[in-house]
């Protein structure tokens, strides 16, 4: 088994390899915090989602336009994390949901969640989305926010294995592995992000011992 | 999509291909990509282990797929899916079909599916009046254009941003500009809103893992989460030979597939879905599930040994991405649906013959994806074998009938060989030993190298006054010719020969041996490959000698692989056949690793101009061997250059170069180019057939190169 830091610091290098930015945090209350502000500046969750600004189709810009101010989703924490989420956005004049994902299609600017394995070797987040809700959060937002426990760390996708297959095991289920943010290479293999899930992936590793 | 009914209209297809500059542009700055990027990903790893374990766990599910397919299917089920098996393609569209007929569906999303390309089902789908839009960046943009993929991973890329602007301009009636990451936002938003109206979500599954009952999809946009999620109805459409009995032969699939695709360790996504998950928009909040398994010749494929291990085939794309004929004329000429070397096996058994009669004969046979195939296929093993198991279906050639028959008996092959002598007299420029034109035989498009003329005295006749006496051997050495060697540039042979000599190597030249059989191979005549070999194998006794060196990379390999592998059935042959094998050993390894030849063997020479080098395919890939011809130019002062892309074949291919004169023409090119750029005054190599087309090619392109064989260029030198 390796060290968690030496995990840790596995798991960062490569998740920045692929554009996600990576910060550390000690308690939840960091990651609201830093998710809030993250929606709070200047460049980020504009009115208008990407590619809205460009020349769509008229029912494309229909779609654009059901977007009506800052909306965070943060689907899958307890009624008490929850309301101290919602307080910090109700703050800043920002709207937080929780459920009902699919009346916001149009458009929604950050998705958080919290992880439930990450794997070092690679970078990558495993995130139990048998919820349809964590599903859409996760796709549909401009910016994922994915809370990392150090404590779910593990250094391999084999290391993981039988955990993963405990996941597998309770069916139904939907399970992901995320890494970095969505892209695409398609055109003239020229890098692109932001294909159809989120643009930018921020990932806070949690310190929870 | 391949449609030519002849050789001749298909060779006419692929020469547009390559008369395409962009094609050929973003080909060139792909293969070259990719190839650093692949080293890059797999160092510090154990790439060959990682390979053979997932070919022995792909092997082993390969012959048990019916009982995985039941396992998987009674899983499933317990977690609500529908799970169905198609025996054809047309069988699983219309399984498709009906789900979206009883369901009520109108509009489907679909992720990329290679299985569902195979299938032709969007054709299907919209001749029942349901709309299909296809997410993924590249499909979508493929599917508007109404054409097929033209790689399995990237499959648009054979088009430009400008192209794909004007396209989306079409599409969304709104000016697009070309820049690449506005066109993907637009997709972006106009897939948006494909999703949300969609009733009906189709996937393809990379795996589906029986322990879990579930399905495993490897995607980079992210495009199968929101099709498995959004619409009412999923159906994951999936080839039998992706049934996988853990969870742990995905994974390790997974650290190969990514970065032997794109150079990623991983994906951005990987998307696990085991059971009817929830979704809002389903009947009682569920998601309406089904599996449709496919066949489509499959689980025969899986009961037949000699091509069993097609199905290993992981779907990575790689051995298009190193193939230098796909480099030439990409996708759409090098495969029906399925693309690269891949393609070209799998056309045959899931499309059938006559869509693969042609495009079968355009592998050079250079091993390129051999190396690099994440689950170790033989692919130009198995090209071969379709190509021959064609011609037996369809009849032979007249040429290749021909050729059989002359090769198969060596004295009848010796004969006209030396008749061809009196026969070019007319042909030959007195001068140079190249013909002066070409015989009526070769068209003109034969005409892009100097072809060399049959040389006086072929070595066989000359070896009696040549071999060197040896009193008292270190090593006793039969050497295998070959014909090329033996009939047009006996020299070669013979300045083996002096550089051998001085070692105590006592050299036998056994006259039974003949044409090691790589031609009839290349022509798809397997049983006069194994007569031949047959011949070889008695004609050259293994007990008597410590090695059977050959100068010639292409006959090297085949006697060393092939022949264990074509006398195998037969039992008096076998073992002589493994221990024939066993002593193939090839000229720079013998003079390098076992004589230990080095600069204490040559004179010392100034203002050597520099020596680039060409590596054989069938030197560095078919053995291994990449060291010791480099060490010896070295040794021999020879002021070697490095050039680009040494290991890239040089068009060669043996009788390829005759059947694609065109694209054997364009390697060379390409070669030749690459060497100029080096700046070296001369070009060596290790093998004979290397050295016709390198020495045509320059000759006729009037570079001032001169083109020899390793062993000359060392001779000249030696003390």
């Amino acid at each position: 088994m390796q060290a968690t830091s030496e995990m840790a610091d596995t798991f960062t290098g490569k998740a920045e390899l692929v554009s996600a930015k990576v910060s550390r945090i000690k308690t939840l209350a960091e990651a609201f915090a830093y998710t809030v502000a993250l929606c709070d500046g200047k460049e980020m969750c504009p009115l208008l989602v990407s590619g809205c600004e460009l020349n769509l189709s008229d029912p494309s810009l229909q779609l654009c336009r059901e977007k009506t101010g800052k909306i965070i989703a943060a689907p899958d924490l307890t009624p008490e994390q929850g309301a101290e989420l919602r307080a910090l956005c109700a703050a800043r004049g920002m709207e937080l949901i929780d459920s009902g994902l699919r009346r916001h299609l149009g458009g929604l600017d950050i998705g958080f969640t919290v992880c439930d394995l990450g794997i070092a070797e690679t970078g990558t987040l495993v995130l139990n989305s048998a919820s349809e809700e964590v599903r859409l959060a996760t796709m549909v937002s401009e910016t994922h926010v994915a809370v990392l426990p150090l404590s779910k760390l593990r250094a391999t996708s084999y290391e993981a294995e039988p955990e993963l297959l405990a996941f597998m095991a309770d069916t139904p289920g939907y399970l992901a592995f995320i890494t970095g943010a969505s892209r695409t290479a398609d055109i003239e293999r020229v890098l692109a992000l932001g294909v159809h899930g989120p643009l930018e992936l921020h990932i806070l590793l949690w310190e929870d011992n | 999509m391949q449609d030519a009914d002849t050789l001749k209209e298909y060779r006419k297809q692929c020469q547009q291909a390559m008369d395409d500059e962009f094609l050929r542009q973003a080909m060139d700055s792909f293969a070259k990509a990719y190839r650093s990027n692949r080293v890059k990903a797999f160092s510090g790893m154990n790439e060959k282990e990682l390979i053979a374990e997932i070919a022995a766990a792909k092997d082993a599910a390969i012959v048990r797929l019916p009982e995985l397919y039941e396992e998987f299917r009674v899983k499933a089920e317990r977690a609500g899916v529908h799970v169905h098996l198609a025996r054809t393609a047309a069988e699983a569209n219309e399984i498709i079909c009906l789900i979206a007929k009883e369901h009520g569906c109108r509009r489907i999303v679909k992720s990329k599916s290679m299985t569902a390309e195979e299938t032709m089902l969007n054709h299907r789908l919209e001749a029942d009046g349901l709309t299909v839009t296809e997410t993924d960046l590249g499909e979508w943009i493929i599917q508007l254009r109404h054409e097929g993929p033209s790689h399995m991973v990237m499959p648009a890329i054979h088009l430009s941003r400008y192209q794909v602007a004007e396209l989306f301009t079409d599409v969304t009636r709104k000016q697009q500009d070309s820049d690449i990451e506005k066109l993907v936002k637009v997709a972006r938003r106009e897939l948006r809103a494909k999703y949300i109206e969609a009733d009906m979500g189709i996937s393809g599954a990379n795996f589906a893992v029986v322990e879990t009952g579930g399905i495993g999809i490897v995607t980079n946009e992210g495009n199968a989460r929101l099709v498995t999620t959004l619409p009412r109805v999923h159906v994951a459409l999936c080839g039998v030979d992706k049934l996988t009995p853990t969870l742990h032969d995905a994974l390790r699939i997974i650290k190969a597939l990514p970065r032997n695709a794109t150079g990623q360790a991983i994906t951005s996504y990987v998307t696990w879905i085991t059971g009817a998950n929830a979704c809002a928009a389903g009947p009682q909040g569920k998601k309406e599930y089904h599996i449709v398994f496919l066949d489509n010749g499959r689980l025969a494929l899986a009961r037949d040994p000699d091509f069993r291990q097609i199905l290993r085939c992981v779907r990575c794309g790689a051995c298009a991405n190193v193939c230098p004929v796909y480099r030439l004329v990409g996708g759409h000429r090098m495969g029906h649906i399925y693309i690269g070397a891949i393609g070209l096996l799998l056309t045959y058994f899931f499309h059938g013959r006559d869509k693969a009669k042609n495009l079968i004969q355009n592998c050079i046979n250079c091993g390129a994806c051999k190396e690099v195939c994440a689950a170790g296929i033989d692919l130009p093993g198995l090209i071969k074998k379709v190509h021959a198991r064609i011609q037996n279906e369809e009849g032979h050639p007249l040429p290749s009938v021909l050729l059989a028959k002359v090769m198969s008996n060596r004295k009848l092959f010796h004969t006209l060989l030396k008749t061809a002598r009196w026969g070019q007299k007319p042909v030959k420029d007195g001068s140079t030993g190249y013909l002066r034109h070409l015989p009526m035989i070769f068209g003109r498009e034969q005409n892009f190298r100097a072809l060399p003329v049959v040389a006086d005295q072929a070595f066989r006749d000359e070896w009696p006054a040549i071999r060197p006496q040896v009193d008292q051997p270190r090593y006793r050495v039969a050497l295998f010719s070959g014909c090329v060697q033996d009939f047009v540039y006996p020299e070669q042979l013979k300045a083996g020969v002096k550089v051998m000599s001085g070692h105590g190597v006592a050299m036998e030249y056994p006259m039974g041996q003949s044409c090691c059989g790589l031609p009839l191979v290349m022509m798809g005549e397997s049983k006069a490959a194994r007569d031949v070999a047959e011949q070889n194998v008695k004609a050259m006794d293994p007990a008597r000698c410590d090695y059977i060196v050959t100068l010639c990379a292409s006959c090297a390999s085949h006697l060393k692989h092939a022949y264990p592998k074509m006398l195998a059935g037969d039992p008096s042959l076998a073992e002589a056949a493994r221990a024939f094998a066993a002593k193939i050993i090839d000229f720079s390894s013998f003079v390098s690793e076992v004589l230990g030849v080095d600069r204490n063997d040559f004179r010392p020479q100034a203002g050597q101009a520099g020596t680039a080098y060409h590596s054989p395919c069938h030197l560095c890939r078919g053995l291994g061997v990449t060291e010791a011809p480099r060490r010896l130019l070295r040794e021999a002062g020879l002021n070697y250059v490095p050039s680009a892309e040494e290991d890239v074949c040089c068009g060669f291919g043996g009788t390829f170069s005759m059947k694609f004169p065109e694209e054997s023409r364009e390697l060379l090119k390409k070669k030749l180019d690459n060497v100029a750029a080096s700046g070296a005054g001369e070009l060596v190599t290790d093998c004979p057939g290397c050295v016709m087309q390198l020495r045509g090619g320059a000759e006729m392109r009037g570079d001032a190169l001169r083109v020899r064989h390793i062993a000359e260029a060392l001779a000249e030198r030696k003390k």
